[in-house]
């Protein structure tokens, strides 16, 4: 296991990315280029690292430029996971047969892919990557919706959002299903480690990222992504509304280890109402219709009973 | 090489399954990642089963599919090492995606492709269906008549797709059953001699060079798009063909077995000739003997190399003969066969006046027979008798019920 990377404070942290540029052609104010960063600028590591097809590959790949320093590849829409495995598996065999070029370094191997590629039509692919026990980290951008084909629903894109295929409409409130509970499946997968995090809670980020770089076997990560475009909002606001999700408790903060040990990793001091999270962002603007309150006050009810059930879990270490 | 040696006889009796897996034992494949599908399962059980008595030292990856099973042959590959994987019918259509992302990449991949139909009705029995889907996914395609081909051009595969010049996956087809699972006598090159053959990988912008990071799999649009297909396209079209030969000689010093792009029998005075691909090519050699003893000037032109075409070597084969039968071993679904129209592309500049008549055969694992061979030789000659086509251009050989003609 390598060294860990120190981090001293947010400035230094922020700037010590060498790996991924800043020129690329996602949104201003999108997430996915802060997740990024903040992952690989986590790491003092070799990457070898993939992208499934979604705004973080078209927007970083386009030939002839490229915004990564460290090997990337991208394949199709549901396999960067197994592209990663499959490159994990040639380092482990090229290392067994002596024909490293530098056999002193152990890279790390990473997949970045959407909620869509990763929730719906990827699934198959990661579930089958856990299971087999590659040594790769799996990360979702979880945008809640396939932003890079203009927002269509996803399995991920939670109840009362208003996607193009699911829209809020004269007698619809837009998505009818709750988003699926991906980390409670992945970690079913008895998998050495599993996370949520946000990039507004860096810190806690760094922490996971680190954890997860160094543990021997898969990895699922899934960051909430906030999307500007999608999720409508002005740019500038990227933060606070991460802020907004994490305080609210809507995406909370939290760790499974190989499978059963939960911990909660992000209390806030101040609950916010999810109210605030909603109001906030164009997608939920129709629940605010006095025919839709409803859906608020079920809201605020599944969130509370979620954070119950984590820290009841926590609490009894199953 | 870090791995036991295995001592093969000069000749051993394998079925063309056996004889890939003992192929992709002696190239030591670095990365298998594969899924089980009949009729092409026992390639990669041989090579599980060669990994597990410490034959091979590569890594095997059981994935869950057969598009993960081109994904990790693609991740592994662009890592910078050598790479196979089987499969047949249903899993290559599933894979059939990533077959395009492999060659787009310029990844030498190889894939042994056992040849089956493809459902629906489902049917687990040889034709060239399969191959056929993947025509223009941009690999490269090689054509075993018989285990000993599947053997030799395992090796031959190799060499082509991983020259930095050319960088090409490249499949290497059998006959479903026919070929996988009949034995016969396979002629061996030793562990040391096989190797030697093919070489030691040498990768080419690989993930895995740490110091030299690439990006492999970008996004082009109108921009570049047309410039990267143009320029594989060219490089197939130019390239392969002469590197193949050369290739193909270099076996020859070794093994004493000499392969063509276009395999020709009898072909120099021939009057007609039958144009094939797979195990029918050795009975229609078989009937064209007979037919010679019988006063007709029967040939054979066999497709080696399906992909990339070889439309030169096709022409000049066929350039002296009257009557040609091309035969697909796939439904043309709405079309004459594949082969029929690519032949007489091949024809159509050369000023060649030969009658060309298309037939489809043997879908689903249905008996090519000799009497269907003789029958079809009498039609061609009686084709070159009365300087037409006698009956319809397109015919079905075999099928039950009324004769099925068309066009
Ligand atoms: C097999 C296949 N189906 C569909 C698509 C079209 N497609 C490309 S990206 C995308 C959505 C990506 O969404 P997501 O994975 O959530 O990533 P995001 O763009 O939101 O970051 C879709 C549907 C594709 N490229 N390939
Ligand atoms: S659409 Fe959303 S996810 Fe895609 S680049 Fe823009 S902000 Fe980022």
């Amino acid at each position: 296991m390598s060294e860990m990377k120190k981090i001293k404070n947010l400035k230094e942290f922020s700037t010590s990315a060498d790996r991924f540029e800043g020129a690329n052609l996602l949104c201003p104010g999108c997430a996915h280029s802060i997740i990024v960063r903040e992952i690989l600028n986590a790491t003092n590591d070799d990457l070898i690292l993939s992208a499934s097809t979604g705004c973080l590959e078209v927007c970083t790949a386009v030939y002839p430029y490229t915004s990564w320093d460290a090997s990337w590849i991208h394949i199709g829409f549901e396999n960067g996971s197994t592209a990663v495995a499959g490159a994990e598996a040639m380092h482990k065999a090229l290392k067994r047969k002596g024909r490293l070029k530098q056999p002193d370094r152990e890279p790390k191997f990473v997949s970045f892919a959407g909620d869509g590629a990763s929730y719906d039509i990827g699934f198959q692919w990661i579930s089958g990557c856990m299971e087999r026990g590659h040594n790769i980290m799996h990360v979702v951008l979880d945008n809640e919706v396939y932003a890079n084909t203009g927002g269509q629903r996803s399995s991920s894109t939670p109840i009362g959002s208003s996607a193009t295929t699911s829209p809020a409409g004269r007698i619809s409130y837009g998505e009818k299903k709750n988003k699926k509970d991906m980390l409670s499946i992945m970690a079913a997968h008895q998998v050495p480690y599993v996370a949520q995090v946000a990039p507004n809670k860096w810190k806690d980020m760094v922490k996971k990222i680190q954890h997860g770089l160094a543990v021997d076997g898969p990895v699922f990560i899934n960051a909430m992504s906030a999307c500007t475009t999608e999720w409508k909002f002005d740019p500038k606001d990227t933060m606070s509304i991460s802020d907004l999700a994490t305080d609210s408790l809507v995406f909370p903060l939290y760790e499974i280890i190989d499978g059963h040990e939960l911990n909660i990793t992000y209390r806030p001091k101040n609950i916010v109402p999810v109210e605030e999270y909603l109001a906030a962002q164009g997608r939920f603007k129709h629940l605010f219709k006095d025919e839709y309150k409803y859906l608020i006050k079920e809201w605020q009810e599944r969130i509370d009973a979620q954070w119950a059930y984590l820290q009841r879990r926590e609490e009894a270490r199953v | 090489m870090a791995f036991d040696k295995m001592e093969l006889r000069d000749i051993e009796v394998w079925d063309g399954n056996f004889a890939a897996a003992q192929a992709l034992r002696q190239c030591q494949i670095d990365v298998v990642a594969a899924y089980p599908i009949t009729p092409s399962t026992p390639i990669v059980e041989g090579y599980a089963k060669f990994l597990a008595d410490g034959y091979v030292e590569g890594e095997f990856v059981m994935v869950e599919s057969e598009h993960a099973a081109m994904s990790g042959c693609i991740g592994a590959s662009a890592a910078g090492g050598r790479v196979a994987t089987a499969t047949s019918s249903q899993g290559l259509a599933l894979m059939s995606e990533t077959l395009y992302q492999a060659s787009g990449m310029r990844l030498p991949i190889i894939l042994n492709l056992v040849n089956r139909a493809l459902a629906s009705p489902l049917n687990v029995n040889g034709d060239h269906s399969d191959m056929y889907m993947v025509r223009d996914s941009g690999w490269i395609q090689f054509d075993a008549y018989n285990p000993q081909e599947a053997y030799d051009l395992n090796f031959i595969a190799f060499k082509v797709a991983e020259d930095h010049d050319i960088r090409l996956p490249a499949i290497v087809n059998q006959d479903g059953f026919m070929t996988s699972h009949t034995a016969q006598g396979v002629k061996t090159l030793s562990d040391d001699v096989a190797y030697g053959f093919v070489g030691e990988f040498k990768p080419m912008n690989d993930m895995l060079d740490l110091d030299h990071p690439v990006t492999h799999g970008v996004q082009t649009e109108e921009d570049w798009h047309f410039e990267h297909k143009a320029r594989q396209h060219r490089d197939l079209m130019t390239k392969v063909i002469p590197k193949i030969e050369a290739v193909f000689d270099e076996f020859e010093k070794l093994s004493g077995r000499k392969y063509n792009i276009v395999e020709k029998y009898d072909m120099d005075d021939a009057d007609v000739a039958v144009v094939c691909l797979g195990t029918s090519v050795e009975t229609a050699r078989e009937v064209a003997k007979e037919m010679r003893e019988n006063g007709i000037k029967a040939g054979v032109v066999g497709i080696r190399v399906l992909r990339p075409f070889p439309f030169m070597q096709i022409a000049e084969a066929l350039k002296d003969v009257k009557a040609i039968a091309a035969l697909d071993r796939s439904s043309p679904n709405g079309a004459a066969g594949m082969l029929f129209n690519e032949i007489a592309g091949a024809l159509y500049n050369t000023g060649s006046k030969a009658l060309l008549s298309g037939y489809v055969y043997g879908l689903g694992g249905r008996d090519l027979t000799k009497t269907h061979l003789r029958d079809l030789y009498k039609e061609l000659q009686a084709n070159a008798d009365a300087g037409k086509v006698t009956t319809q251009l397109q015919q079905f050989i075999g099928v039950r019920g009324p004769k099925l003609a068309f066009l």
